[in-house]
């Protein structure tokens, strides 16, 4: 779907963008992921035809973005970080300016309309001024007019920042719901969202791809050790017992959890934790979570976009 | 509906339902009343003739004005939103986005003059005048009108805030209205040079005293042409930016 090489953008003697190559198929979901000042959102401004790269060929669908710049925008649908929307128009109004623009057969409109409402969840205000909409609808506006026009790549900047965690969890189910029928590209610095949802990562840093692969390629690899939290329900010395059976186990610290659990920090090889869950269930504990150790992920990132690990001034 | 069509429905939808225009709107039509009651109909005893032509000179000059808060916004109070994206990743040409928004506003403009027609309607009760003379008074109005909102969509092309852009149309237009004074103290040919150039002396006194020179049409079209052409180029300039 996209095929980006050696793609550069110079701007005042500085290059957000810089040799940055890779290629990504159709129906596939794919994040940017880098620091603020990475060159995510010049990338994606270049992908969606609003800058013209200085050197280098990007190509959507076969099409040309500095040649056939006019082609590449049909088959785009596009949202910066803050939504491109018209306040004093109501939401439906505004879905219709957008199909208008993105030429949208007029007998059809309505239907679109009523088809990304539904998918972005915004019946309920389709009549509604934008003004008076809060920042997640509004999120949720800009995508559906990204999407009104059924484009083949859908790119997205930033399109969980500024939300609060329940509009979070919305924004990914409707992400998880573009999957397939669209190919996505979208930037975030948050590892932990951008890793749920992509099947290839591209890290950025100083405007240069520093890591591309899957998220368990980059960040859970069968030679990366990784830290695994477990929140068990049993004794501790059960837990320890069962730990100390399993080959692999680098390192183990055991200590209470909250009511009454037993948390378990353990420093394992990341294609060990199936064997893991396993030893932990058969030693009749009680398995309430299994998870990544949060901080590990961030630190794993910054090893990648050779950032210092410790405090950011 | 084509895109550009759609760009300029908007856009006077947005100048419709936002203070501004509302503001623009009172603020021209009470000076227009205003200027018409002390200047055009004081000062003694006048033909209807004289009266017109002194109001289609008031009408012209707060004309010129009402262009510079309604183009401020046309492309750098998009740029301010964030909305100009949702324009530029369209599969829409840079001079429709320009176009669109010129056409949007010149209705504005046009209905804003067209509602000071209760003016000449006054005259019309009290006196009598030629419907040819109305006719050119408001057309040539309206040329002025669109050549100042199309100076002003170029500065609105420039600048990211709107309260510089609003400037350099202010700028822009004095200039062009002082040109006939630089072409007074400068020698041939560039005073002919000037003089043509002036946006409203030799240019609009034709329409408000009732006549109507192609040359003055082709000059105000040409004004409009040149700076739209200017607008586009600077918006498709800001692709490589």
């Amino acid at each position: 779907m996209i095929q980006c090489e050696r793609l550069t953008k110079l701007f005042r003697g500085v290059r957000p963008v810089d040799d940055v190559s890779f290629e990504t198929r159709a129906g596939e979901c794919v994040g940017l992921l880098g620091l603020n000042g990475a060159g995510k959102t010049t990338l994606l401004r270049m992908i969606s035809a609003v800058l013209t790269p200085t050197s280098g060929q990007l190509s959507i669908a076969g099409a040309d973005v500095t040649e056939e710049a006019h082609s590449v925008r049909r088959q785009i649908g596009y949202l910066p970080e803050n939504p491109p929307v018209y306040g004093e128009m109501t939401v439906e109004g505004f879905l219709a300016f957008a199909a208008g623009l993105r030429r949208v057969p007029r007998g059809r409109v309505a239907e679109r309309i009523a088809r990304v409402g539904a998918q972005c969840q915004l019946e309920g205000v389709l009549h509604r001024r934008i003004e008076h909409l809060s920042f997640g609808y509004r999120k949720r506006v800009g995508i559906a007019q990204a999407i009104i026009h059924q484009p083949a790549l859908v790119i997205l900047d930033e399109p969980i920042a500024g939300l609060d965690p329940a509009q979070i969890v919305s924004i990914r189910e409707l992400l998880l719901s573009l999957k397939g029928t669209h190919t996505v590209i979208l930037s975030s610095h948050m590892l932990g969202e951008i890793g749920q949802l992509c099947d290839q990562l591209l890290v950025m840093h100083l405007g240069r791809v520093v890591a591309c692969g899957a998220p368990t390629e980059l960040f859970g690899s069968p030679e990366h050790t990784i830290t695994v939290v477990a929140t068990l329900g049993g004794r501790r010395e059960r837990v320890v017992q069962a730990l100390e059976q399993l080959d692999g186990v680098l390192q183990t610290e055991v200590s209470a959890g909250e009511n009454n659990t037993v948390k378990a920090e353990v420093k394992i090889a990341a294609d060990k934790r199936p064997e893991l869950s396993r030893t932990l269930i058969e030693a009749g504990l009680d398995l309430f979570d299994l998870q990544q150790k949060r901080d590990e992920l961030e630190t794993l990132f910054l090893r990648l976009t050779g950032e210092p690990t410790g405090e950011r001034s | 509906m084509t895109a550009l069509w759609l760009i300029a429905r908007r856009e006077l939808m947005a100048i419709l339902r936002s203070p501004l225009g509302f503001v623009v709107a009172a603020l021209v039509l009470a000076a227009d009343g205003l200027l018409f009651h002390t200047r055009a109909l004081g000062g003694g005893e006048k033909y209807s003739t004289e009266v017109l032509t002194q109001f289609f000179f008031d009408l012209s000059g707060l004309t010129m004005i009402a262009s510079i808060p309604l183009s401020m916004r046309l492309l750098a109070g998009e740029r301010q939103r964030g909305t100009l994206t949702l324009l530029l990743t369209s599969p829409i040409k840079d001079y429709q986005i320009i176009l669109g928004k010129f056409f949007g506003a010149l209705a504005f403009l046009c209905l804003l003059t067209l509602l000071t027609l209760y003016l000449p309607a006054l005259i019309v009760i009290h006196g009598k005048i030629s419907i040819g003379h109305l006719c050119a008074g408001y057309l040539g109005t309206m040329l002025l009108g669109a050549a100042c909102l199309a100076i002003g969509i170029f500065s609105s092309a420039l600048s990211k805030s709107q309260i510089i852009a609003a400037f350099l149309t202010a700028f822009a237009l004095m200039a062009m209205v002082l040109f006939w004074l630089v072409a007074k103290v400068t020698e041939a040919p560039l005073d002919d040079v000037f003089m043509y150039l002036a946006l409203h002396n030799i240019h609009f006194e034709t329409f408000r005293t009732g006549k109507i020179h192609l040359r003055d049409v082709v000059y105000y079209l040409s004004v409009c042409g040149f700076f739209l052409f200017a607008a586009t180029r600077v918006l498709e300039s800001r692709r490589w930016r």
